[in-house]
């Protein structure tokens, strides 16, 4: 029987071991060496911040994995052996495999600031990584402050989960304003206000200098390049992005670049091997994505796809329209087509911007001035219905009619106060169009369920 | 505000203390008249258990937990070993001695209690509400910002099962077995509650007033909490507001000045009645007695019997049609209702395994068996006119089914075991109403959650926060809807959900379920190719 092994438990190889199981009847093996079991990483802040405990964020119970004829093994790839077919962990032992996916995920980044290895400086990725703050941080006696370096989605995860615990926290963001090399301006704005709000010291444009350590080697403080200023603090997150963790295969003759480099159809430049997930890179990147994709759904569809693949029905790996979604402390975000920040806009691009005069609550519609056609959405505090914007970009609808059927896109729970009536009146005023939102029909909704 | 509401805690704790001692505590002396006053109240004829009651009780100090029940019963027993050999069948006691001790102890009363009912409302009642908005209110700031505010639930000893919730969970069982078994020692409770009984129905409070009234107080308060946690989200206003209004307004005012109309003028059917209560929910509806006064109650008496049957067969399987099971579970239901706001803090704690689910299906379809096979059992017993059905006493049948169903299953251990197995013990394991709303909703409704695409990144929080114990995350990860039979539509998954995945919906049948494996965002050939296998 064939053997599958796949590395790494995380949502693209267990997505991946899932559907190979549903498609055949071959051995399934996964290593890690992080859990016994898989889990949701995107969960982890909610089990410091005592939301959920550890076992709430495993998705499947301990008995689905002997059940579906999964092998869990325990243990950490140091090598791989290609031309044997084998892996050897660092116990020792070797596992031979027939067919190999890798799907080691990332690990934070660390761009060589003196201290960067002190105790008590740490990322939030690992399983190990909760456990070490959980021991870094456990209460505002311990840890009297936190320095969080770096402004993005796990940075803003971190503050929020040390405030929980009444812990001051100092954010360093690089740029100008909260994640604005993604975000348009007025919506990274309006972030800076809720951080503030929230009573984390936002220090914007600032880099990090260097991580002091006091006497016993641990950290105690870190300077500001800019300023100089050194803040005192035990614990220093450093959460500035993350990178394939692909250490492990320096020598294994696979072809690495910032990750595992892989075709559309996943596959590595040595035969039997595939690479999944957030630690592989497309020679070219899909559509107007990034070559790694560090995404959550991404892993997952990737999985989805290799498993196709290894089951015999070889197919590409095709994203469809970009999607993504995440929270900034009480804010919820989705965003559905391409909206870029005034960095990275295209020179068709336009944007509408809309701000609720009293709720955190904002859109922005990207359009093509020329031809109209809706690129993308950005919401915050309302939420979308994906599937509907999924159809508007397939059938290149244009703005105005994004417009005019926008309540059928609403995705709020039911009595949510709707703001659809003043979005469509300001875009009426701005771009002089005469537009009147339809009232929301389930028949369009579901045309194509 | 941290002070404020340390100040809060302390002074609900001394308002629970003082009513937590008060079956311990009170006397009580009998009197000759009383004494003969009650007799005749009750019609009894016995002259042997009449003296010999008399002996044991008139004129005698009575203090606190000195039982009196077991006293009546070797009364009871004695006289109708007599009149059994006898065949004076009149003469026979058929009261039940817990009932009878609980009337002469509130007839007998005396002291600071029964005399100050004001006074010690304030002081258990009072303080407790006083104390517990002490607590709740300064959460407007201490929550901060509006949101999902679900910080430490897991690290606190309330809310983790821990001694806190252990004290809790002695002390919610405790109430229902002296409330269902020995509501002698409520007496000195309804005291505290005679002048509210008496401006509503015009009688003084039995221990099921005291219930009435100790449930309309806790949800109050609990939903002010509710209030404040979910000010962000218009459902659980509304859905708190509606579940308050039915408890207080159908479950306790309308019962209440329904028996105070209907006092002493001619109208026959003389007691209260809760219209949103439905069969098989309130299981004694079609009790033999339940319908003989029914039918000798007048127009008031039909109209209820047959709103009640309306209720059940049409009212509630259509709203379920169109609205999902929630319009009663969450928004309208008693059980519901206390789940809500007083359970809100345990929801947590319901088991998401799959091995909990074989139970729940068992347990649930079997309690819903059960009551219609006894109702079958009690109109065949009505129409045939006997007591005997199949050889089994139907009599016998009802007592277990009150016993087991309606007093140790939805009380005791419905909600007693808030702390322990999470808020909806009943409701998911043993509400037959539930089980016949669930058919209904899995089987022919408009209702589904709706799974918002790709979004679902497993997180968890929503099936942690199920008080169904659904594995919410099970469907959304797949992408697909979650129509389930045990789902109460609280809307708690959707308010959790930190992006916007979940969406209480009622909207076309078709294509309400949709099983799929590859999720939208991916390739669309495969998504396809997979999801129509």
């Amino acid at each position: 029987m064939e053997h599958i092994v796949i590395i790494g438990n995380g949502i693209a190889g267990v997505t991946a071991a899932r559907h190979i199981r549903k498609n055949s009847d071959k051995r399934i093996s996964i290593v890690s060496a992080e859990t016994d079991y898989f889990f949701s990483r995107t969960a982890l802040m909610y089990v410091y911040m005592g939301h959920m405990k550890f076992e709430h964020t495993q998705p499947y119970e301990n008995w689905f994995w002997k059940k579906n004829r999964i092998d869990l093994v325990k243990g950490y790839v140091n090598t791989v052996d290609h031309q044997n077919k084998k892996l050897i962990l660092s116990e020792g032992n070797d596992i031979n495999y027939d067919k190999l996916i890798i799907a080691t995920g990332s690990k934070p980044n660390k761009f060589g600031w003196p201290g960067q290895d002190l105790p008590g400086v740490q990322g939030l990725y690992s399983k190990q990584d909760l456990d070490q703050l959980e021991a870094n941080a456990p209460d505002n006696k311990t840890c009297k402050r936190a320095v969080i370096v770096g402004g993005g989605l796990i940075g803003i995860e971190m503050a929020e989960m040390l405030r929980s615990r009444k812990i001051p926290v100092t954010f360093l963001v690089r740029e100008t304003s909260f994640w604005n090399g993604v975000l348009p301006a007025g919506e990274s704005e309006m972030i800076n206000e809720h951080i503030l709000e929230h009573h984390i010291d936002l220090r914007l444009g600032v880099n990090l200098d260097e991580i002091l350590a006091d006497q016993n080697g641990k950290a105690r403080a870190v300077t500001i390049k800019e300023t100089g200023e050194e803040i005192a603090c035990d614990v220093v997150g450093l959460t500035a992005g993350v990178s394939p963790n692909i250490a492990f295969l320096k020598e294994s003759g696979i072809e690495l670049g910032r990750g595992v480099k892989v075709n559309r159809h996943l596959e590595t430049n040595i035969k039997d091997i595939y690479a999944i997930g957030d630690c592989a890179e497309q020679h070219e990147s899909i559509d107007q994505r990034r070559p790694i994709e560090a995404v959550w759904y991404t892993g997952r569809m990737m999985g989805e796809t290799v498993a196709q693949t290894i089951c015999g029905n070889k197919i590409e790996y095709k994203p469809g329209h970009w999607f993504n979604s995440a929270k900034f402390l009480d804010l919820e975000y989705q965003t559905y087509g391409w909206v870029f920040s005034e960095r990275g806009m295209k020179e068709n691009e336009q944007h509408f911007h809309w701000r609720d005069d009293k709720e955190k609550i904002c859109i922005t519609i990207a359009f093509d001035k020329e031809t109209k056609q809706f690129l993308g959405i950005n919401t915050f505090g309302i939420r979308m219905r994906h599937e509907i914007f999924d159809r508007w970009l397939t059938e290149k609808r244009d703005v105005n009619h994004v417009m005019e059927y926008l309540k059928d896109a609403n995705f709020d729970p039911e009595f949510y106060k709707k703001y659809e009536d003043k979005i469509v009146s300001t875009f009426n005023s701005e771009f002089g169009t005469t537009i009147s939102p339809k009232k929301k029909s389930w028949k369009r909704i579901f045309s194509n369920a | 505000m941290k002070t404020i509401q340390n100040i809060g805690i302390a002074i609900f704790l001394v308002g629970l203390s003082i009513f937590a001692s008060l079956p311990c505590i009170g006397s009580f002396n009998l009197d000759q008249s009383t004494f003969d006053e009650m007799i005749s109240s009750q019609g009894i004829k016995s002259e042997i258990f009449i003296e010999d009651l008399k002996s044991k009780l008139v004129d005698k100090e009575i203090t606190g937990l000195q039982a009196l029940a077991p006293l009546v019963k070797d009364s009871k027993e004695k006289a109708n070993a007599v009149h059994s050999k006898n065949k004076e069948w009149d003469k026979k006691i058929y009261k039940n001695s817990p009932e009878l001790a609980t009337l002469i102890r509130k007839k007998s009363g005396y002291g600071f209690i029964p005399e100050n009912k004001g006074l010690m409302w304030f002081l258990t009642f009072g303080l407790g509400i006083i104390g517990a908005l002490m607590f709740i209110i300064p959460q407007v700031v201490t929550l901060g910002k509006k949101g999902i505010k679900n910080d430490h639930i897991y690290h606190q000893s309330s809310t983790n099962k821990g001694w806190i919730a252990w004290l809790v969970f002695i002390f919610l069982v405790s109430f229902y077995l002296i409330l269902y078994f020995k509501p002698e020692y409520a007496v000195n409770w309804t005291y505290l509650v005679d002048p509210v009984s008496e401006s509503l129905s015009g009688n003084p409070a039995g221990h099921w007033f005291v219930y009435g009234f100790m449930y309309c107080v806790v949800m109050t308060v609990m939903a002010i909490r509710m209030y404040i946690k979910y000010r962000h989200n218009m459902y659980q206003m509304v859905r708190t507001t509606s579940v308050l209004f039915f408890q207080i307004v159908f479950a306790f005012l309308i019962p209440e000045i329904m028996v105070r109309l209907q006092a002493g003028d001619d109208w026959s059917y003389k007691k209260g009645y809760d219209f949103k209560n439905a069969f098989p929910l309130d299981y004694d509806f079609f009790f033999n007695w339940n319908l003989k006064e029914l039918i000798a109650g007048g127009g008031l008496g039909m109209f209820i019997l047959v709103w009640g049957i309306v209720l059940t067969l049409v009212i509630v399987p259509v709203m379920v049609y169109f609205f999902g099971k929630r319009w009663y579970c969450s928004w309208v239901c008693g059980c519901g209702g206390l789940a809500e706001t007083l359970g809100d803090p345990y929801r947590q704690h319901s088991s998401k395994s799959l091995f909990s689910w074989k139970v729940e299906r068992w347990l649930i379809h079997g309690v819903l068996v059960f009551a219609v096979v006894m109702t079958g059992f009690t109109l065949y017993g009505f129409f045939a006119e006997t007591g005997t059905v199949l050889g089994i006493k139907v009599q016998s049948i009802m007592a277990t089914y009150s016993f087991l169903i309606g007093a140790i299953f939805a009380g005791v251990i419905g909600t007693g075991f808030y702390p322990i197995f999470g808020n909806r013990v009943w409701c998911r394991f043993g509400c037959p109403l539930a089980a016949y709303l669930g058919f209904v909703q899995r089987f022919k409704s408009r209702f589904r959650i709706t799974t918002n695409g790709g979004q679902c990144i497993s997180c968890g929080n929503c099936s942690t926060y199920c008080e169904q114990g659904i594995d919410v995350r099970a469907y959304a990860q797949k992408g697909e809807n979650i129509v389930r039979s045990s789902c109460v539509g609280c809307g708690v998954c959707s308010a959790v959900c930190p992006r916007g995945v979940l969406k209480l919906e009622n909207g076309p049948e078709a294509g309400r379920i949709n099983p799929t494996e590859v999720l939208l965002g991916n390739d669309v050939d495969l998504m396809e190719f997979v999801n129509k296998k």
